[in-house]
């Protein structure tokens, strides 16, 4: 698992990010995977482009103080993706 | 009757030809001519309509599509259709010129196939003296920054060199690499004895394959899957009949999954007389098997029916002669016990090399008995 403190999240060269009009959801499409973005999903990701660390996604999208529960649902999703190689 | 969810993915198989003469091969054993290929714009229309049903992915396939010369324009219709576009192929004729054709046409991803790590014994599974052009295809792919992925068929003659495989795929410095044991159907099933691994082997690589995973700890993507045939539990074949791809072969014919051109009486459709909407959602080829209905007992009422969907039409038929039988590799099928007598170790004959003549004489020796 990264270091969320020093991670700046990146889409790999191989992922590509796309609406899908017919189910009328965002989705992350890999080489051999399709993954359904829910909710803010597709907000994050778009904010992932290797510039920005983790805390910086958080802040550019949450109210100020950030509640704990987004900060945890959103570096839950990122290392999630991670680790199924949607993210480096 | 509700219209069936949309399919993800279409694998299209632009030819049957091929350099290679893989014993594996998945591709049916009778073979589209090359006169009767789809044409680019055919190609095109099949990939609009695809997108528009909801397919995300294609995967452009063979075969070896290299040895289609309209390849970049099949990609430029895929891609500009807004599909993600893989090509499945051998490395055989990728040249640096081609690669950077069918980039700016759009390519997104590449699979290399790849039959053994040692040069030597690769080229003699494959019939071919591909491996240089493999080694070039993937450092080719690798210089322009896309995704590589190694497929490697496993089977009684490569298992022994999973470590070795392993480590080409990290000096090839592959993303994925597919470990996939062989599937008996087309060519494969005709070599089912010579091909089919012993016990001992496949619980070896199965320890490998798990030191690799913590070893490279994800940065290198790791398929395994144990063959059904082994594990008494069938393999969800494509996620369920008609439910998450199509295939579209050479000619147009239209199937459910690869191996589906087997099955007698299934009335594939053509994409070419029909839309992908209707085969889709209303062909009767595509609702023979779907979903739960038309199971027979033990299925009927198991409660993985909806896990497993009775395993695979396609192994059911080709071992049982009835494509509507419980798959013979889950162990609460009655035919299961001569399906294990098929594991079981005898003389290995040779490997039968994939070419098309060798067909009718073959086709005969392929059924298990079923009382
Ligand atoms: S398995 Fe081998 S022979 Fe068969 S289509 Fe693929 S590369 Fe060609
Ligand atoms: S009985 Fe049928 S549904 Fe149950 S596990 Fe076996 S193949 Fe799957």
């Amino acid at each position: 698992m990264p270091d969320t403190s020093t991670w700046r999240p990146r889409l790999p060269p191989a992922a590509r990010l796309r609406h899908d009009q017919v189910r009328n959801t965002d989705v992350l499409l890999l080489p051999e995977r399709v993954i359904v973005l829910h909710g803010s999903g597709r907000a994050v990701l778009d904010l992932a482009d290797g510039t920005r660390t983790v805390d910086e996604i958080i802040a550019a999208l949450a109210p100020d103080p950030v509640p704990d529960t987004i900060r945890d649902d959103v570096t839950s999703f990122l290392n999630k993706l991670h680790t199924e190689g949607g993210l480096r | 009757m509700t219209a069936p969810t949309p399919p993800w993915a279409l694998l299209a198989e632009l030819t049957h030809a091929c350099p290679l003469r893989c014993a594996y091969c998945s591709n049916p054993v009778e073979l589209t001519r090359r006169s009767q290929e789809l044409t680019a714009g055919q190609w095109a229309d099949i990939f609009r309509q695809a997108a528009q049903l909801g397919v995300l992915h294609t995967h452009l396939s063979g075969g070896e599509p290299l040895l289609r010369q309209d390849l970049e324009q099949i990609t430029r219709s895929a891609a500009d259709a807004g599909l993600y576009t893989q090509l499945v192929t051998s490395g055989v004729g990728l040249s640096a010129e081609r690669l950077d054709a069918l980039v700016d046409a759009g390519l997104h991803s590449v699979q290399l196939s790849v039959q053994h790590a040692d040069a030597r014994r690769s080229d003699e599974l494959a019939g071919h003296p591909a491996f240089n052009a493999k080694r070039q295809a993937a450092a080719l792919v690798k210089e322009r920054n896309l995704p590589l992925g190694i497929n490697v068929v496993l089977h009684r003659h490569n298992l022994d060199a999973l470590d070795a495989l392993m480590e080409l795929a990290v000096a090839w410095e592959a993303d994925r690499i597919e470990l996939a044991n062989t599937q008996f159907y087309g060519w494969g099933l005709l070599n089912r004895a010579a091909l089919m691994p012993s016990r001992e082997q496949l619980a070896a690589a199965g320890q490998q394959v798990e030191g690799w995973r913590k070893r490279l700890d994800g940065t290198l993507e790791i398929t395994w899957v144990i063959p059904d045939y082994f594990s008494g539990t069938p393999k969800p074949c494509m996620g369920g009949w008609g439910a998450v791809s199509l295939t579209v072969t050479p000619d147009g014919t239209t199937l459910p999954c690869p191996a589906a051109a087997t099955l007698p009486g299934l009335d594939a459709p053509n994409a070419i007389d029909g839309s992908l909407r209707w085969i889709w959602e209303e062909s009767p080829a595509f609702n023979a098997y779907r979903g739960t209905d038309w199971m027979p007992d033990p299925c009927r009422s198991c409660e993985r029916r909806t896990e497993d969907f009775g395993g695979c039409r396609c192994q059911a038929f080709a071992l049982t002669g009835d494509a509507a039988r419980t798959d013979p590799a889950c162990s609460l099928s009655s035919d299961h016990a001569a399906l294990i007598d098929l594991t079981r170790p005898g003389t290995p004959p040779p490997l039968i090399p994939r070419r098309p003549a060798a067909a009718g004489r073959l086709r005969a020796r392929t059924a298990l008995q079923v009382p």
